[in-house]
C-alpha cells in the first residue's frame, strides 16, 4: 500500500477534468503502472462540481475510491474551500489562482498557480488548463515518465489539438518550477 | 391451391381451440391464401404472434412460428427483422394485444416504418380472458369490466398507425375473407410497415353480452357497415355514419427502416 | 493466452468489448444509468463489424427484440439497470421458457425504485435469481474488476449459446464506472465457441435426450417458439407428465453443466478460522484485507470470491464452512446472499453479516475492523 498514489482532481464541469484524469490513468498504464480511474456521476457532473480520482500503483489496487489524496487539484473556489479540510498534511496541493483565493493553514503545502490564466494568455486557450494542470501535478509528483506522459497526451487529445496540449503540458512544468521557486501559496487575486 | 393450404397448415395441430363460430378461423385462413398468392418460399416466411385466441394462429401454421408475450409481438418482430431482412414477418395480434399493452411498440414500429406485416385481429374485446372491453370497444358496448357499457373511447386504430408513420393501413372484416385476403397480399407486397384491421366476431365473450346474436347474425352486421373507400367517396357524412370503411385506406411510400440500416452501414 | 498491450479501460466497456470478442453482433436497449455506457459503445462498435444497434422504445422492447434476434441466428446482448431491469423479467422468463440464448447485464443501482441513479448497491441479488414468475433456472455472473468483466461476459455469451439459457451480467456501479488497466488478448485468440452449423436430420427443438443447439428461422426447420409449456417440438401442452418433463429438463441443464458454470476463487490461508465470502465490488475491499491480514501477517483468514452467484456455490460455500469457525459476508445491501451462506453452512461456521446500505462501497477498514473481532 505504500506505493500507492491518490489523485483527487476538483472543480467546475467543463474544466476538462473527466478527461484530464483519463489521460492521466492512461499515461500510468503506458508507463506500465497498475491504475484506476474513477469520476462523479449523476446530475452534478451536468455543469455543477466535477471530480475525478486517480489511484496508481506498482502493486495490484484492490479498493478502487480516494480516501487519502496523495495529491489534490482545485480548480474553482468550492471545490478548493470543500476538499482542503479533507486532505492531511502531507498531501501536495495545487490550486488554480484564476479562480481561487482566501486563506488557509499555513501547514499545507499548497502550491497556487495561475493554471487557467496562462493558458488563456500564453496559449490563447482556456480549455487546455487541464494540461497545464497535469503538467504542474507531474512536475510535483514525478508519477509518470514525463516523455510517456506527453505521448499520451498527444494520442488522447482531441483531433488536431495534440501538439497544443502538450505545450499546456510542459507551461505546466514551467509554472510549477518558477512558482515553487518564489513560494507563492495562495494567491490574493480576485476571482476573473 | 387447395393442396398449398395443406401444406401451410399444421393439420395434426388441429382441431383448433377456438370456439364455434368465432372469426380468427376464417381471418387465419385468409392470411394463409394472401401468404400463398404472394409466392413465398415457405422457409422464408415467419408468423409471429401475441398473447389472446387470435395469437393462438401462430401454433396451427406450417411455417416457422413465434408466439411471443402477450402485446410484444412487434418488438419481439422488430428484433428478428433486423437480423434477418430477407425474412417475410406477419405479426398476428389482436385488438387489445396490439392496441392497449402493446399499443408502445405498435406507434413505434409504425414510425421506424420497419417491414413487417401486422394482421389485427379486431373482434373488439378480450376473448381468451372472458370479455373485458378494449381500446378497440366501442363505447357503450357491455363488457364484464363494463358491466353497464364502456365509458370510454375506442382508437381508429388505421389512423393511429397513419399519425405514427405506417406507411400502408387496411381495413377488411371476416365476413368478406376474399376481399381480406387480397387486403393482406396488398399489405405484403407494401414496403413498410403495414397494418390490415381485421374486424372478426367474438359470438362467445362480446355478442352474447351485448345480444348481437349469434356469429351468422353479427357477420351480416358487419357486411351490413362496410363500404369500400371508392363507395364511400361518394357518400355524404349522413350516409356514412355507422358504417365502416373497408378497402386499402392509405398506402404511401417512406424508407423502409431495415433496407436503410443495411445500406447505412454498408450491407445492403 | 497471448496478451497484448494493457490498455484503459471502463467496466461498461469491456462488457460491451467481451461481448463483441465472443461474437456478439445484435444489441438492443434503451438508455438508464449507470449502464448507458455500454449502449453507446455498441452504438458506435457494431455497424463497423455489420451487426446491428438499435435503440427500443422500452426496456420491455429491448429484451423482446434480443430475444427475436437470437431466433434468427445473431449472438444478442441488452444492457439496463434499476427499474429497466426490473421491466426486462416478463421477457427474460420467457428466453429462459424458450430456451433462447441472450445476454443480459445489469448495472446495479440503488433502489427501490429510482432509489439513487448513481449510487452503488448490490440489492438486486435476489432479483437476478427469482425477478421473472415460476420456477426458472438462471445462471448470475459478478465481477470484481474490468477484466473479469471483459472476461466473464465471454463465459456468458458462450454459455448461453451452449445451454440455450439467459444469462445475466450483474455489475454493480462501481465495477461499470471504474476505468482500470487490463491485458486484453489479441483478436481472434480467444474462445469463442462456434454455433453448430450441422445439424441431425432427426433434429427437435425442444430435444427431450439432452442439449440440442437452436437452428435459426428461416433454415427449413418449422417449428413453433412458445412461452407455453411446450413438447419437444415447441406445441403448447398442458399435459401434467410432459409440464413436470419439461420443467425438470430446462433445470436439468444447469445441473448437469454445474462445474462448468459455478466460478468461485479462494485466496488465503490453508486453514482459515475467519472466512470472507464476497462478490462484485466488495470483494476488492476484502482482498485488501486479507491481503495484509494474511500475506502480511500469516493470520488464519480466507476469501472466498463468488464469479457466480447463480446457481449458488453451494459445494465451496459448505465446504469453507467446515473449515472456518467465522464466514463474514458483506453486502452493499440489506443482506441478500447472506442467507444462502448460511443455507449451505449448515450450522457448521457462524455467519455474520456486514451490510452497508447508504450508497456507498463497503471499506477495508469497516472489514477489518469486524474482522478485529475474532483475531
Ligand atoms: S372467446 Fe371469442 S375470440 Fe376467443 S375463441 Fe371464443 S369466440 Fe373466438
Amino acid at each position: 500500500m505504500s506505493n500507492r498514489q491518490e489523485v483527487l482532481l476538483t472543480g467546475a464541469g467543463g474544466q476538462g477534468l473527466i478527461l484530464a484524469s483519463i489521460i492521466l490513468a492512461e499515461a500510468a498504464v503506458n508507463d506500465n503502472k497498475n491504475v484506476v480511474q474513477t469520476q462523479s456521476y449523476g446530475p452534478e457532473a451536468r455543469g455543477g462540481a466535477s471530480m475525478a480520482g486517480v489511484i496508481i500503483d506498482v502493486d495490484t489496487i484492490e479498493y478502487p475510491k480516494v480516501t487519502k489524496p496523495s495529491v489534490l487539484l482545485c480548480m474553482n473556489q468550492a471545490s478548493f474551500n470543500k476538499y482542503i479540510p479533507k486532505v492531511e498534511e502531507s498531501c501536495i496541493i495545487i490550486v488554480d489562482s484564476t479562480f481561487v483565493s482566501g486563506s488557509y493553514r499555513e501547514d499545507y503545502k499548497i502550491t497556487a498557480l495561475p493554471i487557467t490564466q496562462a493558458a488563456r494568455e500564453q496559449l490563447g486557450r482556456e480549455v487546455v488548463a487541464n494540461m497545464l494542470a497535469l503538467g504542474a501535478i507531474n512536475a510535483a509528483t514525478g508519477l509518470v515518465d514525463r516523455e510517456i506522459f506527453r505521448e499520451s497526451i498527444f494520442k488522447l487529445a482531441p483531433k488536431g489539438s495534440g501538439e497544443l496540449n502538450q505545450q499546456a503540458f510542459d507551461l505546466g512544468y514551467r509554472l510549477f518550477n518558477e512558482g515553487m521557486g518564489q513560494n507563492l501559496g495562495i494567491s490574493s487575486q480576485t476571482p476573473q | 391451391m387447395e393442396q398449398l393450404t395443406q401444406d401451410f397448415l399444421r393439420t395434426k395441430k388441429l382441431p383448433h381451440i377456438w370456439c364455434p363460430g368465432c372469426g380468427n378461423g376464417i381471418v387465419t385462413a385468409a392470411l394463409v391464401r394472401a401468404i400463398e398468392r404472394a409466392g413465398y418460399n415457405q422457409q422464408d416466411v415467419v408468423i409471429v404472434s401475441g398473447i389472446g385466441c387470435s395469437s393462438r394462429a401462430a401454433g396451427y401454421l406450417n411455417f416457422n412460428t413465434l408466439h411471443t408475450t402477450h402485446g410484444r409481438a412487434l418488438a419481439f418482430a422488430t428484433g428478428l427483422k433486423m437480423a434477418r431482412p430477407e425474412l417475410k414477418l406477419f405479426v398476428i395480434m389482436g385488438d387489445g394485444d396490439c392496441s392497449a399493452i402493446g399499443g408502445n411498440h405498435f406507434i413505434h414500429a409504425a414510425r421506424r416504418n420497419i417491414d413487417l406485416n401486422a394482421v389485427i385481429i379486431n373482434n373488439h374485446i378480450y376473448g381468451m380472458t372472458g370479455g373485458q372491453h378494449s381500446p378497440l370497444t366501442p363505447t357503450g358496448m357491455k363488457a364484464t369490466t363494463a358491466p353497464g357499457g364502456t365509458l370510454e373511447r375506442p382508437f381508429d386504430l388505421l389512423e393511429l398507425a397513419r399519425g405514427a408513420g405506417a406507411t400502408f393501413g387496411a381495413r377488411g372484416n371476416a365476413a368478406q375473407p376474399r376481399q381480406l385476403e387480397q387486403l393482406i397480399s396488398r399489405a405484403a407486397n407494401h414496403k413498410g410497415f403495414s397494418v390490415v384491421e381485421a374486424l372478426s366476431q367474438c359470438p362467445i365473450a362480446y355478442g352474447r353480452r351485448n345480444k348481437l346474436g349469434g356469429a351468422v347474425e353479427m357477420l351480416r352486421e358487419m357486411k351490413d357497415k362496410a363500404v369500400s373507400v371508392e363507395k364511400a367517396s361518394t357518400m355524404d357524412v349522413d350516409e356514412l355514419k355507422d358504417k365502416t370503411l373497408s378497402g386499402v385506406i392509405y398506402s404511401v411510400d417512406a424508407p423502409e427502416f431495415s433496407e436503410e440500416y443495411y445500406r447505412s452501414i454498408g450491407k445492403a | 493466452m497471448a496478451e497484448t498491450k494493457p490498455v484503459l479501460m471502463q467496466g461498461n466497456e469491456a462488457c460491451a468489448e467481451g461481448a463483441i470478442s465472443a461474437g456478439v453482433r445484435f444489441y438492443a436497449g434503451y438508455p438508464i444509468t449507470p449502464s448507458t455506457e455500454v449502449a453507446e459503445l455498441m452504438a458506435a462498435k457494431l455497424p463497423e463489424l455489420g451487426g446491428v444497434f438499435i435503440q427500443m422504445e422500452d426496456e420491455i422492447a429491448s429484451m423482446a427484440a434480443v430475444i427475436g434476434a437470437s431466433i434468427g441466428g445473431m449472438r444478442t446482448l441488452t444492457a439496463s439497470s434499476g427499474p429497466g431491469f426490473s421491466l426486462k423479467q416478463e421477457n427474460i422468463g420467457y428466453a429462459i421458457m424458450a430456451e433462447i440464448p441472450c445476454v443480459i447485464v445489469n448495472v446495479q443501482r440503488m433502489g427501490p425504485s429510482t432509489g439513487v441513479p448513481t449510487a452503488p448497491a448490490q440489492g438486486d441479488v435476489m432479483q437476478t435469481r427469482w425477478g421473472t414468475h415460476g420456477d426458472h433456472p438462471i445462471i448470475v455472473f459478478s465481477p470484481a474488476s474490468v477484466y473479469e468483466t471483459f472476461y466473464l461476459t465471454i463465459a456468458a455469451v458462450n454459455l448461453s449459446q451452449k445451454l440455450r439459457q439467459p444469462v445475466i451480467m450483474l455489475l454493480d456501479e462501481v465495477i461499470g464506472h471504474m476505468r482500470e488497466k487490463v491485458l486484453i488478448p489479441e483478436a481472434g485468440k480467444l474462445l469463442v465457441e462456434k454455433s453448430s452449423d450441422n445439424v441431425p436430420a432427426d433434429w427437435k427443438p425442444y430435444d427431450e435426450k439432452g442439449l440440442t443447439p437452436l437452428v435459426p428461422f428461416g433454415f427449413g426447420h418449422y417449428y413453433h417458439v412458445t412461452g407455453l409449456f411446450h413438447d419437444q417440438y415447441g406445441f403448447p401442452t398442458g399435459d401434467p407428465p410432459q409440464v413436470e418433463r419439461a420443467l425438470d429438463r430446462i433445470h436439468g441443464k444447469l445441473e448437469k453443466y454445474r462445474d462448468e458454470i459455478v466460478l468461485t476463487n479462494y485466496i488465503g490461508h490453508k486453514e482459515p478460522r475467519v472466512v470472507i465470502i464476497a462478490y462484485g465490488c466488495t470483494v476488492r475491499s476484502a482482498r485488501a484485507v486479507v491481503k495484509k491480514a494474511y500475506w502480511q501477517n500469516r493470520l488464519p483468514v480466507g476469501l472466498l470470491s463468488l464469479q457466480t452467484l447463480w446457481p449458488f456455490p453451494d459445494k465451496e460455500v459448505a465446504a469453507i464452512a467446515k473449515q472456518a469457525d467465522v464466514i463474514i459476508v458483506p453486502e452493499m445491501n440489506m443482506g441478500q446472499i447472506v442467507g444462502e451462506v448460511e443455507r449451505y453452512a449448515c450450522g457448521n461456521a457462524e455467519i455474520v453479516p456486514l451490510n452497508r446500505y447508504d450508497g456507498e462501497m463497503i471499506s477495508p477498514d469497516q472489514i477489518s475492523e469486524l474482522l478485529g473481532r475474532w483475531l
